[in-house]
């Protein structure tokens, strides 16, 4: 098996057997990088020579003792929106095109703290704005399972890194689905924390009241492995929680007896796609083979959670991007005349057609005269929203629900309608809406080959009950084994 | 229609940078005066991804400010972002206060003619400062400054309740004095730290109705609000009298012109979007928290005052001009307390202190000199070694150079002639040049002894000990 295949965890027995060397996994990934990236495209910045060079020091400090711990060595891949301190932050924009950031994001902090080795900044959605890797400046990350459709998004270069073997893991960021949906188009593991469970400090911020950061990786392990490192209070987050940590790891015991899933009809209804549909009531019926207790349930108002998502998402990005203005770091226009035009013009210029959008609107519904009954009435709704799965959750251990209407579509076939992509996202961002945690797996394949995932929600910080579920789940359908990105579609 | 018609509406919006030792929302510096972006890190210069974590400091110090003003304390407040577009601003947004202020409803005491008066405060809030931009300095173009975004603002909001200039002035004095004294703001104005935006009307009296009032904003000197206030009152009225109609509008005010210019009108107002900044927390307060904070709070001006009439018997006047800031009051009390003499000290600060602060436009924080170099002064006095008159040389030395009286003294050689041999030859010379004198004396002409004095005096350059002198001369020219 080549040296790419492995999880994580697989890495580490190799490391700690000494079957493998820190600089023989390296060297691997870079030559996966070098023989797949110019098909998927799911790299803004690598780092192949910093990394081999970083890996050689790595291997030389853990034979001399001066490092320790299980993930000295290990690669990963960052989202293009964490700061990396003297490596461009681009967020996939061409305001920030040239960006290099003065300080490390907290998890990125983490990850050098473990002496982990960043093999490259990963494409993205526009300042994450988007559900299919398109509205990025730089390039469009193609799919690993069939290259003429997208990875999904915003996380897409992430998650269609992951898939192709081109990095062991990565990180990536989840507003409204955006590690969830192109997990689940790519057939990856894609866990969304609880609000609150990461720190957020060095993400730039989309929507803050809605932003989180996860791991996206090959199997649910992993998942908690790389939870394990990047969960925690931070002093620079007021927003991240201060409670005692916990081992994720611990949690995968595979047992699910007497587990209670909820299945909401409402996910399940107009607008999912049959072979989808399908393929989740079978892992509905797997999950009562392995001893859990199912009940459908009504979550009625989860239907509005797609517009109060819109609205409080876009009010916030539209404040939080205000600060790309044209004056310091970002791009600037050529000729101006005034302060005004220079503002105008450098955002007009810098900014692609999702982001002003998104800005437009979050602009209307703040605007005195509009805030009522736009953004303080989706705050209401949002308080709804979460009473509702509060309420679900006095109950069930688990919602199960697709991640995603759809499997992967093709490059170009949505780009060109934002409602209808809007419409991707609705079976992701309820979670956000109420803060939960959110983690999906792939569930199998559909007539094309294309990978489905489902969705499992948690209650608030209750990270190891879906892990658990999921864990269980995938050892029981052994989807890794059984299905592989073919890269069909390339070498036109 | 004349003035006398027409009533002044003013209200105020107070904003004082509090004394914190670090920023609002990170731990940089609050320093004033440092180079250019050198108290900056990546949270105040806004770098993509930095978070806000309030300093707990400035909450503390909001409610001190509210509870010496009479407000009542929030138990649950929130920031907001206040949004728009400017250099300076490097978040665009500020993250102030919007629906939810930390302090609520209060009121400041002022004195006016017709006896005490209560200016009603809506509000206390806080806030982040912007930054600055410097213009011009590198051929034409603008340069930002951050090293001030960031730094902790009170803005106190009063209600419309104030009719003068002068009760503005009073007013102003007052909260400035409050401020210093529970040390949470230097209100130096100079320096831009205590500063108002004062919106006028006026209306014919008997009016229920305000009239629309314009805004003059960012005023830091008590002189040129005095003025702009004069100004702004005269222009709406006589607008008004023209049977035109007073635009709202916000207003500069030129101090070399003495007049109010047009920066913006309503049309132009701008809408900002104030909505709760999601990364923070909501601000909850206990009772405990609030208490704490009460019993802490240090003597208040009012009190102080009043402790002065019946410690130190002053007069109401110097107590109420001594306590009317807490670093006059501090050296009042400081000095005292080394001297023993506090009626010398008293008379130092009310008198020469005070007339030099004014000439010199100086707040009393600025006074260069420290409590221990005031009391030296007034003992080297008590004991003769110099004369009052020297004294008053002496601290105009101590504002220009401050040391050590005694130091001072010696250097200039202003050491008061105590010795008789030395008086009295003195006595002698001035008394054989100044026959006209001696003989008025003789005659009767008591003012005639002050001539010679003073002529002895100039002769050892104030040097003299002039009870010994008078002595001396009363001694000689009735022998």
């Amino acid at each position: 098996m080549n040296i790419t295949e492995f999880t994580v965890h697989e890495l580490q027995e190799k490391l700690k057997n000494k079957e493998l060397t820190i600089t023989e996994i390296t060297k691997a990934y870079v030559d996966r990088i070098n023989e797949k990236e110019k098909d998927v495209q799911a790299f803004v910045t690598t780092l192949t020579d910093e990394a081999i060079s970083q890996a050689k020091d790595i291997q030389a400090k853990v034979e001399s003792g001066e490092i320790k711990g299980d993930l000295a060595g290990i690669p990963i891949g960052i989202k293009d929106n964490l700061c990396t301190k003297g490596i461009k932050t681009t967020c996939s924009s061409k305001m920030l095109e040239n960006f290099i950031s003065p300080y490390n994001a907290t998890v990125v902090e983490k990850i050098n703290d473990e002496n982990m080795i960043d093999l490259g900044k990963l494409n993205m959605d526009e300042f994450a704005m988007g559900g299919s890797t398109e509205t990025s400046y730089f390039a469009k990350t193609r799919n690993p399972w069939n290259l003429t459709k997208v990875p999904g998004g915003s996380s897409g270069g992430s998650a269609a890194a992951v898939a192709s073997n081109m990095v062991p893991w990565a990180l990536g960021s989840d507003t409204g689905g955006s590690i969830r949906q192109p997990s689940s188009f790519c057939g990856v593991v894609g866990l969304k924390p609880t609000y609150g469970l990461v720190s957020r400090y060095g993400l730039v911020a989309f929507a803050s009241s809605l932003d989180q950061i996860g791991p996206i990786t090959k199997d649910v392990t992993d998942s908690a492995i790389l939870l394990n490192l990047i969960a925690g209070h931070d002093k620079k987050d007021t927003t991240s929680v201060d409670m005692p940590k916990k081992d994720y790891l611990k949690a995968l015991t595979g047992n699910i007896k007497g587990l209670k899933i909820a299945i909401p009809k409402e996910f399940f209804g107009e607008g999912i796609n049959e072979e989808v549909k399908n393929k989740l009531y079978e892992a509905i019926e797997t999950y009562k083979k392995l001893g859990a207790q199912v009940e459908e349930i009504s979550l009625d108002v989860a239907q509005y959670a797609l517009a109060t998502y819109y609205i409080i998402a876009c009010a916030e990005a539209s404040s939080n991007l205000g600060r790309f203005d044209g004056i310091r770091y970002t791009y600037r226009t050529q000729e101006f005349k005034n302060l005004k035009e220079l503002y105008k013009k450098s955002r007009s210029e810098g900014f692609g057609d999702e982001v002003k959008r998104r800005i437009i609107l979050g602009t209307y519904v703040l605007s005195s005269g509009y805030y009522d009954a736009y953004y303080k009435k989706a705050q209401q709704v949002r308080t709804l929203v979460t009473n509702e799965f509060n309420k679900a959750f006095e109950k069930y251990d688990v919602i199960l629900t697709p991640t995603s209407p759809t499997v992967a579509f093709g490059i170009g076939e949505k780009s060109n309608n934002p409602l209808e992509m809007y419409l991707a996202d609705i079976c992701t961002v309820s979670v956000n809406i109420a803060g939960l945690p959110g983690i999906s797996i792939p569930c199998g394949v559909d007539s094309q080959g294309m990978p489905i995932g489902m969705q499992l929600i948690g209650n608030k910080f209750c990270e190891e009950t879906i892990l658990n579920a999921a864990y269980t789940f995938e050892q029981e359908i052994k989807f890794r084994e059984n299905y592989k990105p073919e890269f069909k579609g390339g070498a036109k | 229609m004349s003035r006398e018609d027409y009533e002044v509406i003013i209200g105020l919006e107070v904003h004082a940078e509090l004394s914190t030792k670090t920023k609002i929302f990170c731990s940089c510096p609050t320093e004033f005066g440092a180079s250019p972006n050198t108290h900056t890190c990546p949270i105040c210069m806004a770098m993509p991804g930095t978070l806000p974590v309030l300093n707990e400091k400035v909450v503390e110090y909001a409610v001190k400010a509210g509870l010496a003003t009479n407000c009542t304390i929030s138990r649950d407040s929130k920031n907001d972002r206040k949004n728009y577009f400017y250099p300076d601003l490097p978040k665009a947004y500020q993250i102030s206060q919007y629906d939810k202020p930390l302090c609520e409803e209060g009121y400041v005491e002022i004195d006016t003619n017709e006896g005490k008066k209560k200016i009603r405060l809506e509000r206390i809030h806080i806030e982040e400062d912007a930054g600055k931009l410097n213009h011009d300095e590198f051929g034409g173009g603008s340069l930002v400054d951050l090293n001030r975004a960031g730094v902790p603002l009170i803005e106190i909001v009063s209600k419309p309740d104030l009719r003068s200039s002068e009760e503005v002035e009073q007013y102003l004095r007052k909260l400035k004095s409050i401020l210093e004294y529970i040390e949470v703001s230097d209100c130096k104005m100079q320096e831009g730290s205590l500063r108002a935006d004062v919106n006028v009307s006026v209306r014919r009296k008997g009016d229920e109705k305000l009239g629309t009032r314009t805004e003059m904003k960012n005023m830091n000197s008590f002189r040129s609000i005095t003025r702009a206030i004069e100004y702004e009152v005269e222009r709406q009225i006589d607008v008004i009298d023209d049977g035109g109609k007073v635009e709202q509008e916000t207003l500069r005010w030129d101090d070399v012109s003495g007049k109010t210019f047009s920066m913006r009108d309503k049309e132009d107002a701008q809408d900002y979007r104030y909505f709760p900044d999601p990364d923070l927390v909501a601000i909850k307060l206990s009772e405990e928290y609030i208490e704490d904070i009460k019993n802490k709070l240090p003597e208040l001006p009012e009190s102080r005052k009043e402790r002065y009439l019946k410690e130190f018997n002053l007069s109401e006047k110097d107590a109420k001009l001594i306590t009317s800031s807490k670093y006059l009051s501090d050296l009042f009390e400081e000095a005292t307390a080394i001297c023993g003499n506090a009626k010398a000290v008293n008379n130092w600060i009310i008198s020469d202190i005070s007339r030099i602060l004014n000439e010199t436009e100086m707040d009393p924080i600025e006074i260069p000199f420290d409590s221990k170099q005031l009391a030296k002064l007034v003992m080297l006095i008590d004991k003769g070694t110099i004369s009052s008159s020297i004294g008053k040389k002496v601290l105009t030395e101590l504002f220009e150079n401050p040391k050590d009286p005694e130091e001072i003294i010696k250097e200039k050689g202003w050491i008061q002639i105590s010795d008789e041999g030395a008086i009295k030859e003195v006595v002698l010379k001035v008394i054989e040049a100044n026959p006209q004198s001696v003989s008025d004396f003789k005659g009767g002409k008591d003012k005639a002894l002050g001539f010679l004095v003073g002529q002895a005096m100039k002769e050892t350059k104030g040097k003299a000990n002039p009870q010994m002198l008078n002595q001396m001369f009363k001694e000689e020219l009735t022998k």
